[in-house]
């Protein structure tokens, strides 16, 4: 294999296999997938409930460690042999972005304190991390809201700031689990365009879980997953 | 942009809550090492005011402090006769406990060898020292007596005339100062009735015996005064106090004086130990424990609380680490919280206790020493105790966001 390749991928991800419990409780949440994302690509990601979406965004996202497989993002192996190839908490916060169901922003920061954070622990000289949390909240539609702690906020704009927050450092690959599950379907679009947006602009792969099939154009391509495996 | 700090300012209010919580445990551990020192300086005040070589006491006593020590007036001419000595002066001291303004009112009468001994030497305040033989008393501050006031004590009324500081008796009792005389007349106040009794006790025992029968006038004599009987002993007095010449050899008059069969002699350095050693020593012994205990439980309380608010934390903490923070963000975030806590609730034990140790009945003297023994353990504490919530703090696993 090649380390030293410039991929035009993405994600690459290869026989992912995770499994919960053991013996008579085992699950196979996530049985052997394998998944390409280009970069610039907005991808949703659909499927029942325990189909095991939520379980395959957290292997991605260096959050839990698949139990076989192997994992490409942005050209470099982070994954491979039963072992992480890199700092995850490093590769995270320099090279992912995430987003979930609930915005989790630090209830004791403001908006504007919120986006800065990512680039703070991502060691950015504050007098860029304050400019682009502000471009980035304008670009988001909430940069009058920027000094409001996230209990002032509606669930949208705290969506949306969450949303600021994980493309603070830029990031190479951006994983959505239910964004707008919480938001209205308006909003909900909005966000799913906004995603398609950065995709397009900034080049990032984007995967984003959803159930809303009203939204699906947004995405360039949809893939499907059940029982822990992707559909064909 | 500062984690730590903004989480407080969040949650303001009950940060200083805690902290005010926290800083009056802190001040009553500061109080008992305060406690501690006010009883030695107490103890030892009088002795280290009253500057002396030698103590001279009752053979084999350790008084007159520790215990009652019984010497005659005249001691103090004998050890006078000592080449070296200075002054020589008889010391009384024992303790009274009177009615005064419808409140008990506990005074350490003090005898003071005039006239050579005015009380000049004492840390007066207000007023002046004694200037006539009778009838007046210097008081310590403690005791609320006012300059001018009258005192009745036996059969004559006292004046105070100066006010001392800081003048208590080993067991924190304020001391007053009055002529070795009248010192004793309030010691040995007997009312007239005992008087009587005792003279014709006394002229019953003469009638019967041979000196009685042979010399008439004896039993006569034996009706008037005590202080006229010349075989009657004189009042006693409890210790002598010797000064050394400037210049001459203070070991050598401790060794003449150490040679006389009646009496002991000991330095002040020993009369502080035997103060410090026995009196003192289980009062220290219970404030010690004390204040262990109660580091112990402001360490545990501490604990709880730094574990708490990190407990309080740990989604965000969750969330911290899966954008991706250095375990040394989550660190900082409870460990300058831990020490702010600590920090802060010492400050407010501090200045809370410059406002409330000079109420406590009896003397808390704050030492530095102490001050930055106590200051070091607070942090040292905010440390350790910051450790469980540290531990839970980076045993959590990112996916717990999701849950
Ligand atoms: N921590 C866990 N321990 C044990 N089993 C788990 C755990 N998390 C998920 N599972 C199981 O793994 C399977 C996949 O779960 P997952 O949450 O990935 O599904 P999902 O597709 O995200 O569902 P939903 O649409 O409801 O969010 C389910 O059967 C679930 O019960
Ligand atoms: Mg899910």
């Amino acid at each position: 294999m090649n380390r030293n390749s410039v991929s035009s991928n993405s994600l690459e991800a290869e026989s992912l296999t995770k499994r919960y419990g053991s013996g008579h409780t085992e699950v196979v949440a996530v049985g052997n997938v394998s998944l390409n994302v280009a970069k610039g690509e907005i991808v949703a990601l659909l499927g029942p409930s325990g189909a095991g979406k939520s379980t395959l965004l957290t292997l991605l996202g260096l959050i839990r460690p698949p139990d076989t497989g192997r994992i490409v993002i942005d050209g470099k192996i982070v994954f491979e042999n039963n072992r992480a190839k890199v700092n995850v908490r490093r590769f995270r916060r320099e090279k992912l972005g995430f987003v979930f169901q609930k915005a989790n922003l630090i209830p004791f920061l403001t908006a504007f304190e919120n986006v800065r954070l990512a680039m703070d622990i991502n060691d950015q000289p504050a007098k860029v991390s304050r400019k682009r949390s502000k471009e980035l909240l304008e670009y988001l539609g909430v940069a009058e809201r920027a000094q409001h702690l996230p209990c002032k906020l509606s669930g949208g704009e705290q969506q949306r700031v969450a949303v600021a927050r994980a493309l603070a450092n830029s990031p190479s690959l951006i994983l959505a689990d239910e964004p707008t599950a919480a938001l209205d379907s308006v909003r909900g679009r909005q966000v799913m365009e906004l995603f398609r947006k950065v995709a397009h602009e900034q080049h990032a792969g984007i995967i984003v879980v959803t159930h809303d099939h009203r939204a699906l154009d947004v995405f360039d391509r949809t893939i499907e997953m059940e029982d822990g495996k992707l559909k064909r | 942009m500062n984690l730590a700090r903004r989480d407080i300012q969040h949650n303001i209010g009950r940060f200083v809550l805690t902290t005010v919580g926290l800083g009056l445990l802190l001040m009553v551990t500061m109080g008992m090492g305060g406690i501690y020192r006010g009883l030695v300086q107490e103890a030892t005040s009088l002795v280290d005011k009253m500057d002396a070589d030698f103590w001279v006491v009752q053979k084999n006593t350790r008084g007159p402090f520790a215990e009652i020590s019984r010497v005659p007036v005249n001691l103090e001419d004998r050890v006078l006769t000592v080449p070296g000595v200075m002054t020589s002066n008889a010391f009384v001291s024992h303790t009274i406990q009177r009615e005064h303004r419808g409140k008990p009112l506990r005074i350490t009468v003090q005898g003071l060898a005039w006239p050579q001994d005015k009380g000049s030497w004492l840390p007066l305040v207000s007023g002046r020292s004694l200037a006539q033989a009778h009838y007046e008393m210097i008081a310590d501050e403690s005791l609320k007596l006012h300059l001018g006031e009258k005192i009745k004590f036996g059969k004559d009324v006292y004046t105070v005339v100066g006010l001392t500081r800081a003048m208590t008796s080993p067991a924190g009792d304020g001391m007053a100062f009055f002529t070795l005389q009248d010192s004793q007349a309030i010691q040995f106040d007997i009312p007239a009735e005992a008087v009587r009794l005792e003279r014709s006790a006394r002229y019953a025992r003469a009638q019967k015996m041979d000196v009685g029968r042979t010399s008439p006038q004896t039993i006569k004599r034996a009706l008037g005064s005590s202080s006229q009987i010349p075989a009657l002993a004189m009042p006693s007095v409890s210790a002598v106090v010797v000064k050394v010449k400037p210049g001459f050899n203070p070991d050598y008059v401790q060794s003449v004086i150490s040679k006389w069969p009646d009496v002991s002699v000991y330095s002040s350095q020993t009369q502080r130990q035997f103060l410090v050693g026995g009196i003192v020593a289980r009062s220290r012994r219970q404030l010690g424990l004390f204040r262990i205990l109660l580091i112990i439980v402001s360490a545990i309380i501490m604990s709880l609380i730094l574990y708490t608010l990190t407990i309080d934390k740990l989604h965000d903490i969750a969330m911290l680490k899966l954008i991706g923070a250095r375990n040394s963000v989550i660190l900082n975030l409870i460990m300058q919280q831990a020490l702010l806590l600590g920090v802060l609730g010492y400050a407010v034990a501090y200045i809370i206790g410059q406002w409330v140790f000079p109420l406590f009945p009896r003397r808390v003297v704050l030492v530095p020493i102490d001050l930055w023994v106590l200051g070091l353990i607070v942090v040292a504490v905010s440390i350790i105790s910051s450790m469980l919530g540290i531990y839970k703090a980076l045993t959590i696993e990112p996916n717990e966001v999701l849950a």
